[in-house]
C-alpha cells in the first residue's frame, strides 16, 4: 500500500516513515510545500496520504486546504490529516464532501503505534476516522447530549473513530448485540434514521452534532 | 443671545486693564482680576454649552486644575493659557455678536421697508425732510418701488435664515478659542496612554505569571515524572521486563497528558484558528463550542494586525461567556463589521438584562483589553433586556 507523507518537522517525518515502513507500507515523502501540495497529491494519487495541517510557507492551515482541494479534484482520495490541535471547524470542512476515506487525528496519536497504523489502514479502505477529541468537544456541549448516557457516549466516540460494531464490542467488553442496541437507542435519541452502513453512520452522527 | 454673551466684554476688559496698574499700586487689583476671571469663565462656560448644543459635540474646557490656597490659585490662574485665551475670545465674541445683531436687525428693517415701499410712496407722495431710504433711492418711481417688493421678500428669507449661520459661526469661534488647544489635547492623550499602557503592562505581566505557573505545575512536572519513569524502566528492563513495560506504558500516558496540557495552554494564549484564518473564522469556531444558539454576522474579510485580532477575539470570548453565564439568554448575536479604520463588534443577547457593568471583572477585563489599543466599549442592559455590548477597535488598514 502506497502512503505519501507530507510533514515539515523532520523528527516526526522520519518517525512516521520508519513506523509505516515497519508495518509494511510503501512510503513516499512529499515536499512539505503548501502552495503546490494539492496538485502533487492529485498527481501522485497515493493509496493514502498523511498530511500535516501546518505547512510552509505560511505555517497556518495549508495542509488542510490542500487536502480539501485535492479531494475536490479526486473525490474520496484517502487523506489522513494530522494536527497539533483538533478544531471542529476543520473537521467539518474535511467531512463536508461526505465522500469518506478521511481522517483527522491529533499528532499525539502517533504514540499509540498500533492504533495509528490501524487508523491509516481504515482511511485507506474508505473509512472515516475522527479524533476522540473532536467527539469529546461535541459531547461536552451541555445542550446537545443531555440524554446520552456515558456508555452511549463511549459508543459514539468509538464509532466516530471509525470502529466497526465488533471492534467497539471488544473494546468495551460487551456483546456485539448490545453495541447494536446501544447504537439504535442513540440514533433514536438523536432522531437519525437507522443505518447499517458504518461509514454513513459516522457521517450522520458527526454532521448531526455539528449542525447544532 | 450671541450678542448678549459678548456684551460685558468692554466692561471686563476695562476692569482687566484697570487691574494691572491698580494691583501694582495697592492689593485691590487682585480682587478686580479675580472677579474678571470668574466672570469670564462663567461667560465662556455658557458659550461652550451653547456651542456644544449647536454643533452636537461637547466643547471641553482646558483650565488647569485649581490648587488650594488663594496665592497658589492666583499663580495658577495667571499661568493658565486658558485665562488669556478667554480674554482673547471675549472681544472677538463682542464684535461678532454685536455685528451679528446689527446685521440681523438691519436686514429685517430693510426687508420691511422694501416690502412696504409702494405703501410708503402712497402715504408720502411729496419729498419730505424725513424720507425713508427706499423712496430716496427710487426717486418715488412707481415701477421701481413695486420692483422692490420681491427684493424685500428675498431679504426677509435671508434675515430669517441668517441667525442659524451666525450661531454656527459663533460656535466655531468658541471651539477654536475656548476648546482645548492642541497642546492640551496632546497632554490629555498622553495621560490616557500612560494609564492604559500601565494597565496593559500589568495585564500582560499577570498573564505571563499564569503561563509560567501552568507550565511549572503542569507539563514540566509531567515531563519530570516521565523522565523518571523512563530511567527506572531502563534500569529494570533486563531484571523485570514486565515491570519495565508497565513503566513504559505509564510514561507514554504521561507524555500524552503533558501534550494535552500544553495544547490547552497554547489555545488560551493564541487560538490556532485565529492564527490560521483570522478573526471571523476564529469567532465562528468559538460559536461552535457554545451551548446557546449563536447568530453570526461576519462582515470582515481581511486579516488584521495579530495583536488587534487577539484583543478582539478575547474580548468577544469574554462577552460571550458573560452573556451565557449571567443573562440566561437563549440566543446570542455577534456582529463583526469592517469599518476600514476600525472594527466594530456587537455582542447582544435576548436574556433578562439588568446586568451591572461594575459587577465582576468581565467587563473591566474587556475594557482593559480594548483600551490598550485605543478601543472603546459601550454597554447597555436595561431591566428585561436586551443586553448589548458595542466595541470599537481601531486598526490601521
Amino acid at each position: 500500500m502506497r502512503v505519501l507523507i507530507v510533514e515539515d518537522q523532520v523528527l516526526l517525518r522520519d518517525g512516521l516513515s520508519r513506523m509505516l515502513s515497519a508495518y509494511g507500507f510503501d512510503v513516499a515523502v512529499a515536499q512539505p510545500d503548501g502552495t503546490r501540495l494539492a496538485e502533487e497529491l492529485v498527481a501522485v494519487r497515493p493509496d493514502v496520504a498523511v498530511v500535516d495541517v501546518r505547512l510552509p510557507p505560511t505555517f497556518t492551515d495549508e495542509g488542510l486546504r490542500a487536502a480539501v482541494a485535492a479531494r475536490r479534484a479526486v473525490p474520496g482520495l484517502p487523506m489522513l490529516v494530522l494536527s497539533q490541535y483538533v478544531e471542529r471547524l476543520y473537521a467539518r470542512e474535511l467531512l463536508a464532501d461526505r465522500a469518506g476515506a478521511v481522517g483527522y487525528l491529533l499528532k499525539d496519536r502517533v504514540g499509540e503505534v498500533r492504533e495509528f497504523v490501524d487508523a491509516v489502514r481504515r482511511v485507506a479502505a474508505g473509512g472515516t476516522v475522527m479524533d476522540p477529541e473532536v467527539v469529546a468537544q461535541l459531547i461536552h456541549r451541555p445542550d446537545t447530549l443531555d440524554a446520552v448516557t456515558t456508555r452511549e457516549g463511549d459508543v459514539l466516540r468509538l464509532m466516530a473513530e471509525g470502529h466497526s460494531n465488533a471492534a467497539i464490542a471488544t473494546r468495551l467488553i460487551i456483546a456485539e448485540k448490545s453495541v447494536s442496541n446501544l447504537i439504535n437507542t442513540l440514533f433514536a435519541k438523536l432522531g437519525l434514521p437507522p443505518s447499517a452502513d458504518h461509514h454513513r453512520r459516522v457521517l450522520a452522527v458527526l454532521s448531526y452534532l455539528d449542525r447544532r | 443671545m450671541g450678542a448678549a454673551i459678548g456684551l460685558p466684554a468692554p466692561v471686563l476688559l476695562l476692569l482687566m486693564a484697570a487691574a494691572v496698574p491698580a494691583s501694582l499700586a495697592a492689593g485691590l487689583g487682585v480682587v478686580f482680576f479675580a472677579a474678571t476671571v470668574w466672570a469670564c469663565r462663567r461667560l465662556a462656560g455658557a458659550q461652550r454649552r451653547r456651542a456644544a448644543a449647536v454643533l452636537g459635540s461637547p466643547v471641553a474646557s482646558s483650565y488647569l486644575p485649581l490648587p488650594a490656597g488663594v496665592p497658589a490659585r492666583l499663580r495658577t490662574v495667571v499661568r493658565d493659557p486658558g485665562t488669556w485665551r478667554d480674554l482673547v475670545w471675549l472681544p472677538c465674541q463682542f464684535v461678532v455678536g454685536i455685528a451679528g445683531l446689527v446685521l440681523s436687525v438691519g436686514l429685517w428693517l430693510a426687508a420691511v421697508e422694501c416690502v412696504a415701499a409702494p405703501a410708503l410712496r402712497a402715504v408720502l407722495p411729496e419729498p419730505t425732510g424725513f424720507d425713508p431710504a427706499v423712496l430716496e433711492w427710487t426717486g418715488r418711481s412707481g415701477p421701481l418701488t413695486w420692483a422692490l417688493v420681491p427684493v424685500g421678500f428675498g431679504l426677509a428669507v435671508g434675515a430669517y435664515r441668517l441667525p442659524r449661520y451666525l450661531i454656527r459661526g459663533q460656535a466655531r469661534l468658541a471651539v477654536a478659542l475656548l476648546g482645548p488647544t492642541s497642546a492640551a489635547r496632546l497632554a490629555a492623550r498622553v495621560d490616557r496612554l500612560t494609564t492604559t499602557r500601565a494597565a496593559a503592562v500589568d495585564a500582560s505581566a499577570a498573564e505571563l505569571r499564569r503561563i509560567e505557573r501552568d507550565l511549572h505545575d503542569g507539563a514540566q512536572a509531567r515531563l519530570v515524572a516521565l523522565a523518571m519513569n523512563l530511567g527506572v524502566a531502563e534500569d529494570v528492563i533486563d531484571a523485570d521486563p514486565a515491570e519495565a513495560k508497565a513503566l513504559l506504558t505509564e510514561a507514554r500516558a504521561g507524555a500524552g497528558a503533558a501534550l494535552t496540557e500544553l495544547r490547552g495552554l497554547v489555545r488560551g494564549i493564541h487560538p490556532p484558528v485565529l492564527a490560521d484564518r483570522g478573526l471571523a473564522a476564529a469567532v465562528q469556531a468559538l460559536a461552535l463550542g457554545i451551548a446557546v444558539r449563536v447568530e453570526l454576522d461576519m462582515r470582515l474579510e481581511r486579516r488584521l494586525a495579530a495583536p488587534v485580532e487577539s484583543a478582539a477575539y478575547f474580548a468577544i470570548a469574554e462577552a460571550l461567556t458573560n452573556a451565557i453565564r449571567h443573562s440566561g439568554a437563549g440566543q446570542v448575536r455577534v456582529g463583526l463589521v469592517d469599518a476600514v479604520s476600525a472594527v466594530r463588534i456587537t455582542v447582544s443577547d435576548d436574556g433578562r438584562g439588568g446586568a451591572d457593568p461594575f459587577l465582576g471583572t468581565g467587563l473591566l477585563g474587556i475594557q482593559r483589553r480594548l483600551s490598550a489599543f485605543d478601543g472603546s466599549l459601550r454597554f447597555s442592559s436595561p431591566q428585561g433586556g436586551p443586553t448589548v455590548l458595542e466595541m470599537e477597535l481601531p486598526c490601521v488598514s
